[in-house]
């Protein structure tokens, strides 16, 4: 597995490009650091500074940073998409698999580089989250720090998700830019389908029916955090409450399509001929 | 002897193309292979297969005594099919790193692999200002690697300019004195004639010839001869047995021989019948010639 894992991050950090993007990738989250500092002075009548609005107490912090990193999650994206559509325009699976890598582990070491930058993206978003809250936090016992750690596990099983349906992409149609379009395509197909069941049933069915869409449940899996942030506020206003909690089903669903994407990407590289 | 790699009733179809039909033979260690063919005539697909880049639609392959698998099989196995193809982004000596931690192989060899193809001093400059020769000479030094029981070849000089091919060749000469395994598939005759031991034939996938070269140059050879008494040359041959097929041309007889027979002997005899020769040469059909012959009957 390490084997698999350094040939591949071999390949990527060689290359300028993806070395500049996983660089980026890792670090605009963090504008998230700088955010909680801003403070906006209004003509010197009163200061706005987010850090005082409460949204970065424990346990919401969570919620707040894990939905704003996986903004970002587009710019590993690329890499994951180029680091497959590259061995094919360079031919270099060819050789890969003649130098006597097999198609398992062509697709493995692409599938541990996907965990392990999930991984490293979660434990720096991790950090940085508990930073941001022991700074600006009213409550920090532990059993309050602890609750909604629940977030960072969703932002992982997103990114891993994600960063499959990429790699399944373009292992399918080889070049980096096509692949791209084609989640995008994805992204509309979805939202086609939400349309056809709502033409036919209603808008309930449709809903529950795109929740079980490859980029909508991974979109589910962390809720918009604005309505809870005015849940906060506001708790006696009931029509705003929604279910932003992290559920069991909604990661087994993503973890489902992952695993299906790295089957399916796998059976596509054993019946093709390169 | 012992088996490198055995292949049996493999064909490969292409949509309604056949691209290799039932084709069998076995290479043994120690021996320089080539794998003669017109283009299309189904070498790459075949090496394509037996290197786990291509799927075979009927038949069967496997690698020493069949008790590994393709991919661990290979990694004892150098090969260059086609083009080099290595990251561009990579110098050569990060490419053969890479190359090597496919292979689990210690990355101590490199420089001297570097070495035998003459790339040493251009070790840390990037793949992609490497000239074509270049290029392949760096696949032949990552197909060293591992010190390989068999060395692949497809068309190794294909696009060098005169010295490129010299080089490489040399090179292939080298490697097969140190007796490493060689298959070298070509559709350059004079490239396998000069450095394999057997040879397989194919066109349009289909094996015509798999043996030694010596044996596939069947024939006992043939006369061109010239002399003032024609006429009689011609009657006194027409009536001996051990000659079969006659051409003139002009002046030149060229008279096949049915069984082996050196000029010393055959100028002997006609100085017993009193002709005297003026022109006298005994030759082998060449392996280009022998190459046509099986290829071109249709």
């Amino acid at each position: 597995m390490l084997r698999l894992l350094k040939i591949e991050l071999q390949k990527l950090w060689l290359n300028r490009t993806s070395k500049v993007l996983i660089f980026i990738s890792f670090v605009l989250p963090f504008t998230v650091l700088v955010l909680s500092s801003i403070k906006i002075n209004f003509f010197g009548f009163f200061t706005l500074e987010l850090g005082e609005l409460g949204i970065f107490n424990f346990p919401i912090v969570w919620h707040i940073t894990t939905f704003f990193a996986s903004q970002f999650k587009f710019f590993f994206a690329i890499v994951v998409v180029s680091m497959i559509g590259n061995e094919y325009s360079n031919k270099t699976i060819k050789q890969n698999l003649i130098d006597g890598l097999s198609k398992k582990e062509f697709i493995l070491s692409k599938f541990y580089t996907i965990v392990f930058f999930s991984l490293c993206a979660t434990i720096l978003i991790g950090l940085a989250s508990m930073l941001i809250g022991l700074y600006y936090s009213s409550y920090d016992e532990p059993r309050f720090i602890i609750m909604g750690t629940e977030f960072l596990l969703a932002y992982f099983v997103k990114l891993v998700g994600f960063f499959s349906l990429c790699l399944i992409m373009a292992m399918w149609i080889k070049r980096s830019a096509f692949a791209l379009a084609m989640l995008f395509v994805t992204y509309i197909m979805e939202w086609i389908i939400f349309g056809i069941v709502y033409k036919i049933s209603n808008i309930d069915i449709a809903w529950s029916i795109k929740s079980f869409l490859p980029l909508e449940s991974m979109y589910k899996l962390i809720d918009e955090p604005g309505r809870r942030i005015m849940m906060s506020k506001f708790p006696e206003k009931s029509e705003i409450a929604y279910d932003y909690a992290v559920h069991w089903y909604e990661i087994a669903i993503v973890l489902g399509w992952t695993s299906l994407f790295i089957f399916l990407s796998y059976r596509l590289l054993k019946k093709r001929d390169l | 002897m012992e088996s490198i790699l055995t292949i049996n009733n493999l064909t490969k179809k292409f949509g309604y193309l056949t691209a290799v039909s039932d084709l069998s033979f076995t290479i043994n260690k120690g021996n320089v292979y080539g794998i003669l063919g017109p283009n299309g005539s189904g070498k790459s697909t075949t090496l394509g297969i037996v290197l786990n880049v291509v799927n075979e639609t009927n038949g069967n392959f496997h690698w020493f005594d069949g008790n590994i698998s393709t991919h661990q099989a290979l990694k004892k196995v150098g090969a260059i099919i086609e083009r080099p193809n290595f990251y561009p982004y990579m110098t050569a000596i990060q490419n053969l790193k890479l190359v090597c931690r496919i292979k689990g192989v210690d990355e101590s060899k490199i420089e001297e692999k570097l070495e035998i193809v003459g790339l040493l001093d251009r070790k840390d400059s990037k793949f992609r200002t490497y000239s074509l020769g270049m290029k392949q000479r760096l696949a032949i030094a990552s197909a060293l690697l591992n010190d390989p029981e068999i060395l692949i070849l497809d068309e190794p000089t294909n696009g060098l300019d005169p010295q490129g091919i010299h080089q490489i060749r040399q090179i292939i000469k080298d490697i097969a004195k140190n007796g490493t395994t060689i298959l070298l598939a070509s559709h350059l005759l004079d490239e396998v004639e000069k450095v394999c031991s057997h040879v397989v034939v194919l066109r349009k996938g289909v094996k015509l010839y798999s043996g030694r070269v010596d044996e596939m140059i069947s024939s006992h050879g043939f006369f061109e001869l010239k002399s003032e008494k024609h006429d009689e040359l011609l009657a006194l041959l027409e009536n001996d047995t051990r000659f079969g097929n006659l051409k003139v041309e002009d002046q030149l007889i060229t008279a096949f021989l049915n069984e082996s027979m050196n000029a010393s002997e055959f100028n002997r005899l006609m100085f017993e019948k009193h002709i005297t020769l003026s022109h006298l040469v005994k030759r082998k059909e060449s392996l280009e010639e022998q190459f046509l012959q099986l290829t071109d009957n249709d």
